[in-house]
């Protein structure tokens, strides 16, 4: 097999579930035996939520889709930890073999007030949707491009602006800060594409619309704790919020003189 | 054979590299006053989906957009890695409009229409500029101009990419163009909604019924087109690349009201996917194909070795040159371990099943990249910092970095899954499946047989033929919704402009409300003893032994009884717990089984009406000497589209696939 370990543990999963977002939710423990360490976390649930359905139990329900670390969709909170206590991975990337023989993992959903949970560990994420159709983009109707060549940008910049668009946007940094702050994920897009020349002409308008609409979404405020960069599976930088802020205040400064 | 006459597949007249310029130009418009008027749902938010939404609505339409997922950005095209073709021919390497379109006909094995692949190859270009305008940070060279690179059943430089990233960052552009329209206001966002239904209306397709996932709640909606961009519908095997959301639920529900289903045997098996580990495995891994620019394929030459490998009694690093068999470069050595996808599944299958596979299951094959990191990278690496004679340590460091910058995120994706470092030692890898060719069967204005339904990306059977060449798949979704729609659909749209919006209480509405919930009400009832993925990991066994890589009659016929068999089961033996009135992942599961336990006959069927091997379909039976798929363009130089009558009944009818400007020939690339 590849790379196979070929090791089975036994884990106790207390998982948190919820019937929906008005009622109260409460810890519920499971046993976990034989679990393969060549199981994915995911795989893992997969096994449990089997066997209680064979056990006419109510499953547990989580958000994930791709199973490959790209449409962030997985959204975990793994002993304390959004995506659990790998570096660098989604929850549907983390595997078992992180985990030993006797472990106790307490599995709970995103917590933030702009995240409302919609069952157990899934949760509604829309404010960042709302927040990228705020700003998000460059205005260029299909059709009216010019030939790709004719924009020149420097690798460096091309590698930079590639690097905060790597987000994929599952809200780790909100779950991972302590004031549910949605900075990092906002700075990421502003970052892009105030790097990139095409996003140079909407470039104040763009950042005074994303903050407006991630303020009014509940989001909390950056107090520079870094615990959103640590945790991001993607590893987009904390310099974005830099930027960020840099781009703000130079935007509202432009505001205020027109 | 002449075509079926219940196939208009609407070609324009004319010289093929004018077809499109002079339809675009003479097409059906409908003013901008009477396009908001108008209203179009889109199903799907993928490259097809969000693409053709946020063009739409920048024309004017009001548009509706639904995906399943809790958000448009999460669609499946995110996943794809390695690159999008385009025939800029950027790098003068020879690359042309004519020769992308005769590779994507050659590459699809001679089965795909000729002049929907020429409009794709026509348009290719201008989805590069449309991106990089909405700021998509495609790979670039020093200089500032974008970078390209190879992808299998070409040999010209052609493929776009970000990273291992492409799909993501493509996905992103359309998704930010699609948000810009919703905070405009000009499309109206559904996400976690599922399509359960179309509705016809008079003949037409007037509207959908959907479910909001999260309360459970079906709803009405109505729209003068509708526009399936839902992917395509390899998780029928259980096992696949795709995401495990993927269905082909809104297309087979389409199918069984009217819509004819395109070459469903149609499969394309990605020969560098990451081994199957367990029982419990959910879904499969694909390691790009942009990895074969630099690793090579091999297993050992001897049995010997190869059961000392599978052991773990010999370090495959260990093992000397003279004993690997790089078999592609050996079969293939114009294109070597860039030959097109069906033809490098077949032939790890083969040596495989021959006994050389490396792993503890014998299904695996080596992609090896230690050679051209040491050889090609670290020497170029050497000789620019000016060292002319590099020890093999400093080879190995210079090129790691070179490997790392050019396939990081890749390599860093293997180790996460199976706790092994690619740099250190060769990738294991076995074909898996991956997209599927066939799909709605639409005309040149991407209509279905359904007036007003139209099938867009991967959804639709159209430009791929049997095999789908790399890099194709994201260049046919966006052609598809940025280039094709917008202009098409204006043919059926100019003709509705006095089509007040339907009423929802409409009988249509209503009856099609009725019958999806009481399908809903039929699973939550049935109350049996187990669960989806029980079914769902049955029926997909059956379509990887009989009906994956290689099929044969004796084989397709059982598997046709077998699932009908595992199918009874389903109604009268599942469990799904909860209600319809709530969020309910295992219900949804349900319904989607539920398709793909009669799509899977619909698959198998098909692949035994065709007696040849083309592309991605390879009959055991029909193989040349050396083991090449076997066309035989006399009797199967067809589109096949299955007309429903009811289920295990349906009626097939051909489009007969005509090559005017393409001298067809058996595929090489020897």
């Amino acid at each position: 097999m590849a790379g196979s370990s070929g090791k089975n543990i036994n884990v106790t999963i207390k998982v948190w579930r919820q019937k929906n977002k008005n009622q109260k939710g409460q810890f519920e423990t499971h046993e976990m035996k034989g679990v393969s360490t060549d199981m994915s976390f995911l795989e893992m649930f997969d096994v449990l939520n089997e066997r209680l359905i064979t056990e006419g139990k109510d499953p547990v329900a989580f958000d994930h889709d791709c199973r490959e670390g790209i449409c962030g969709m997985c959204s975990m909170y793994i002993n304390g930890r959004p995506h659990g206590p790998k570096q660098g991975v989604t929850t549907c990337q983390l595997h078992m073999r992180s985990f030993k023989d006797g472990d106790i993992i307490v599995v709970e959903p995103w917590r933030s007030a702009a995240f409302p949970v919609i069952k157990d560990l899934a949760v509604d994420r829309s404010s960042f949707d709302r927040i990228m159709a705020a700003g998000g983009f460059v205005s260029v109707n299909t059709g009216n491009a010019k030939d790709a060549n004719n924009i020149l940008i420097p690798k460096d910049d091309a590698d930079e602006a590639f690097n905060a668009a790597a987000c994929i946007g599952c809200g780790a940094c909100v779950a991972a800060c302590k004031n549910a702050s949605a900075m990092l994920f906002v700075s990421a897009k502003v970052s892009q594409l105030a790097l990139l020349p095409q996003g140079q002409v909407e470039r104040e308008e763009r950042v005074l619309n994303m903050v407006k609409q991630m303020d009014a979404e509940g989001f909390g405020n950056c107090t520079n704790t870094g615990a959103c960069e640590a945790e991001c599976p993607k590893g987009i930088s904390l310099e974005n919020i830099a930027r960020m802020n840099r781009e703000y205040i130079h935007a509202s400064t432009i505001a205020n003189r027109k | 054979m002449a075509s079926s006459p219940k196939l208009d597949s609407k070609i324009p007249d004319g010289p093929l590299d004018q077809k499109w310029t002079k339809y675009r130009s003479t097409v059906a418009l409908v003013n901008p006053a009477n396009k908001r008027s108008l209203e179009v749902i889109v199903v799907g938010s993928g490259l097809a989906g969000a693409a053709a939404a946020a063009s739409l609505a920048e024309l004017g339409y009001k548009v509706k957009v639904f995906c399943f997922q809790d958000s448009p950005r999460r669609a499946h095209s995110i996943a794809a890695q390695g690159g999008i073709n385009a025939a800029k021919n950027y790098q003068n390497d020879g690359d042309s409009v004519y020769r992308l379109f005769y590779d994507t006909i050659k590459g699809g094995d001679y089965r795909a229409r000729e002049a929907n692949v020429h409009r794709l190859a026509e348009v290719s270009g201008n989805i590069i500029d449309q991106c990089v305008a909405q700021g998509v940070p495609f790979a670039r060279e020093y200089g500032g101009l974008l970078s390209n690179r190879s992808f299998g059943g070409t040999q010209v430089q052609r493929t776009f990419y970000a990273a291992g990233q492409t799909g993501q960052q493509l996905l992103l552009g359309a998704y930010s163009a699609l948000q810009r329209q919703v905070g405009m206001g000009a499309v109206k966002l559904y996400a976690r909604h599922e399509m359960l239904d179309i509705v016809n209306i008079d003949g037409k397709c007037r509207g959908i019924i959907a479910r909001d996932l999260v309360s459970g709640k079906l709803e009405r909606h109505f729209g003068h087109a509708v526009l399936l961009c839902t992917g395509g519908y390899g998780n029928v095997f259980f096992l696949s690349t795709n995401a495990m959301g993927s269905n082909v639920t809104a297309a087979w529900k389409a199918h069984k009201k009217g819509a004819f289903f395109g070459n469903p045997c149609y499969t394309q098996i990605h020969p560098t996917c990451i081994p199957v580990s367990g029982d419990h495995q959910s879904k499969l891994t694909l390691m790009s194909e942009s990895l074969r620019n630099d690793g090579r394929i091999w297993v050992p030459k001897k049995k010997e070795d190869a059961e000392a490998i599978r052991t773990g009694k010999l370090n495959p690093n260990n093992l000397k040159e003279e004993d690997r068999d790089y078999y592609l470069e050996r079969r293939y050595p114009a294109f070597g371990n860039l030959v097109p996808r069906d033809v490098a599944s077949r032939a790890a299958k083969e040596r495989c099943d021959a006994g050389f596979g490396v792993n503890a299951t014998g299904q695996a094959v080596y992609l090896d990249f230690a050679f051209n990191m040491k050889y090609k990278y670290g020497k170029i690496e050497a000789t620019k910092k000016g060292i002319e004679n590099p020890t093999e340590a400093q080879l190995e460091e210079f090129g790691h970095a070179v490997v790392k910058e050019k396939y990081g995120n890749l390599f860093d994706m293997y180790e996460q899954i199976t706790g092994v470092n690619p740099y250190k030692n060769p990738m294991q890898i076995y074909p898996a499946v991956h997209y599927t060719m066939g799909g709605l069967w639409v005309d040149y204005n991407l209509m279905t047989t359904v007036p007003g339904l139209y099938a867009l990306g991967e959804a639709n059977f159209s430009d791929h033929g049997a095999n789908r060449l790399g890099a194709s798949a994201l260049m046919q979704g966006l052609a598809d919704g940025y280039f094709v729609i917008p202009y098409t659909i204006g043919a059926y749209l100019a003709n509705e402009i006095r089509t007040k919006p339907i009423a929802l209480d409409h009988e249509g509405f209503v009856k099609a409300e009725q019958d999806v919930q009481n399908q809903i009400q039929k699973l939550l009832n049935i109350k049996g003893t187990k669960s989806v993925d029980y079914f769902h990991k049955r029926l997909g066994k059956v379509m990887w032994d009989k009906c994956g890589m290689a099929r044969n009659a004796e084989g397709l016929k059982w598997a046709i009884e077998e699932i009908r068999k595992i199918r009874d089961e389903f109604w009268k033996d599942l469990r799904v717990p909860g209600e319809a009135n709530e969020f309910n992942p295992e219900l949804e599961k349900a319904g989607r089984v539920a398709d793909f336990l009669e799509l899977g006959e619909l698959m198998c069927k098909d692949a035994l009406e065709r007696n040849e091997s083309c592309g991605g379909h390879f009959r055991e039976e029909y193989q040349t000497e050396e083991g090449e798929a076997e066309r035989d363009d006399a009797n199967f130089s067809y589109v096949a589209a299955w007309e429903m009558k009811e289920l295990g009944n349906w009626e097939l009818h051909k489009e007969e696939l005509k090559y005017e400007n393409i001298k067809i020939a058996q595929r090489s690339y020897k």
